[in-house]
């Protein structure tokens, strides 16, 4: 059985390729065999993220018109044996992919034994985005507890619940998650920022990661290793439990309080 | 913070977000099926009928489909300006 998981948002900047990055390399640490595509068709930055930049010679948009195989777009990861990353092409423009050609490549997949497919969906809700999440499974939705992200990501809910294949065909609901990055327990407990459960409360959905705000991400992309693998770092952690929960297993959430200060650091400002 | 923020009036701002994004998910996911799709149109004519006797803010006409055990109602509130009153 291949798993579909659209990695989503609406709204722009808030993670979703890093999120991407990092739960396609959770899998695959757990010894699954995952793809990760990029279905942001003109403004490919997935590779970079993954550090594959180099090493893309055929992209997603040449395997759907036939100008080469899967199997040579496919980019192996150097670091983890079951990972696979698919480009998106840098040149065609959105109107590239089509329906019938992402459902063919899906297919090849499914026999080619993938476990998961990991969809990186690029902002907004035209065509990439509704191709994304078109044969999705289920649905991670990044969100940033701000009020567009807020808003933009009930507008995708709203979609997923519409225009998708298993709402098409009624064969069941897509399964949605949340998943907020750039969290800050400090500011929220200030009441600078929206907590956890305020945005669960307002968009309805059950949480399966709380990424706290962190330098490790820019220190990430900028060497060209999913965040993930830092394994020093909060978000890493973070992400390790996203992944678990994602698999099924009942965690409680972590990073969501602001560590509490010692006595020298509060007299010290430490 | 610490003493300042005792004193300050003005609630927290997440607060404020929370509330706002509230209302206005509520009002989108009406307007995008959860309602009929005559609910915008419904509040704009409203709106105009009672701006012919209260100049009420756009803001304050609040238009709602609720289901309950398979009955629907339709809630409609508006909020006068202090002034009218």
């Amino acid at each position: 059985m291949t798993e579909i998981i659209v990695v989503t948002s609406g709204k722009g900047g808030v993670g979703k390729t890093t999120t991407s990055a990092s739960i396609a390399c959770g899998l695959a640490r757990r010894g699954k065999k995952v793809a990760v595509i990029d279905f942001d068709i003109g403004l490919r930055n997935l590779d970079l993220i993954m550090g594959c930049e180099r090493r893309v010679v055929y992209d997603f948009v040449n395997v759907i018109q036939g100008e080469c195989t899967l199997k040579q777009a496919l980019i192996k990861d150097k670091r983890l044996e079951t990972l696979f990353v698919l480009a998106a092409s840098q040149t065609r423009d959105k109107d590239a992919l089509s329906s019938d050609g992402v459902r063919r490549v899906f297919d090849e997949l499914t026999t080619e034994g993938f476990d998961f497919i990991i969809a990186d969906s690029p902002a907004g809700i035209e065509k990439g985005a509704h191709l994304a999440m078109y044969f999705a499974d289920r649905a991670v939705v990044v969100v940033n507890p701000e009020v567009s992200s807020v808003r933009d990501s009930d507008r995708i809910l709203g979609l997923l619940s519409s225009k998708t294949q298993r709402a098409e065909k009624g064969n069941g609901q897509v399964k949605e998650h949340l998943l907020l990055t750039r969290y800050s327990p400090k500011r929220v407990a200030t009441g600078e920022m929206m907590s956890v459960g305020d945005v669960k409360e307002i968009l309805g959905l059950d949480v399966v990661g709380v990424v706290p705000e962190s330098p490790d991400v820019l220190a990430a992309s900028n060497s060209g290793t999913p965040v993930i693998l830092n394994e020093d770092s909060d978000v890493s952690r973070a992400y390790e439990d996203a992944v678990s929960r994602l698999l099924g297993e009942t965690l409680p959430l972590r990073f969501i309080d602001e560590p509490k200060k010692g006595f020298f650091a509060r007299m010290f400002g430490g | 913070m610490g003493l300042l923020a005792l004193f300050r009036r003005s609630p927290p701002s997440a607060h404020v977000a929370k509330e706002r994004l509230r209302i206005i998910i509520q009002q989108e996911r009406s307007a995008r099926g959860g309602g009929p799709d005559f609910l915008p149109l419904l509040r704009r004519e409203l709106l105009e009928v009672i701006r012919k006797y209260v100049n009420v803010d756009p803001a304050a006409v609040q238009i709602n489909v609720e289901r309950e055990d398979g009955q629907e109602v339709l809630e409609f509130s508006v909020a006068l300006p202090e002034k009218a009153r």
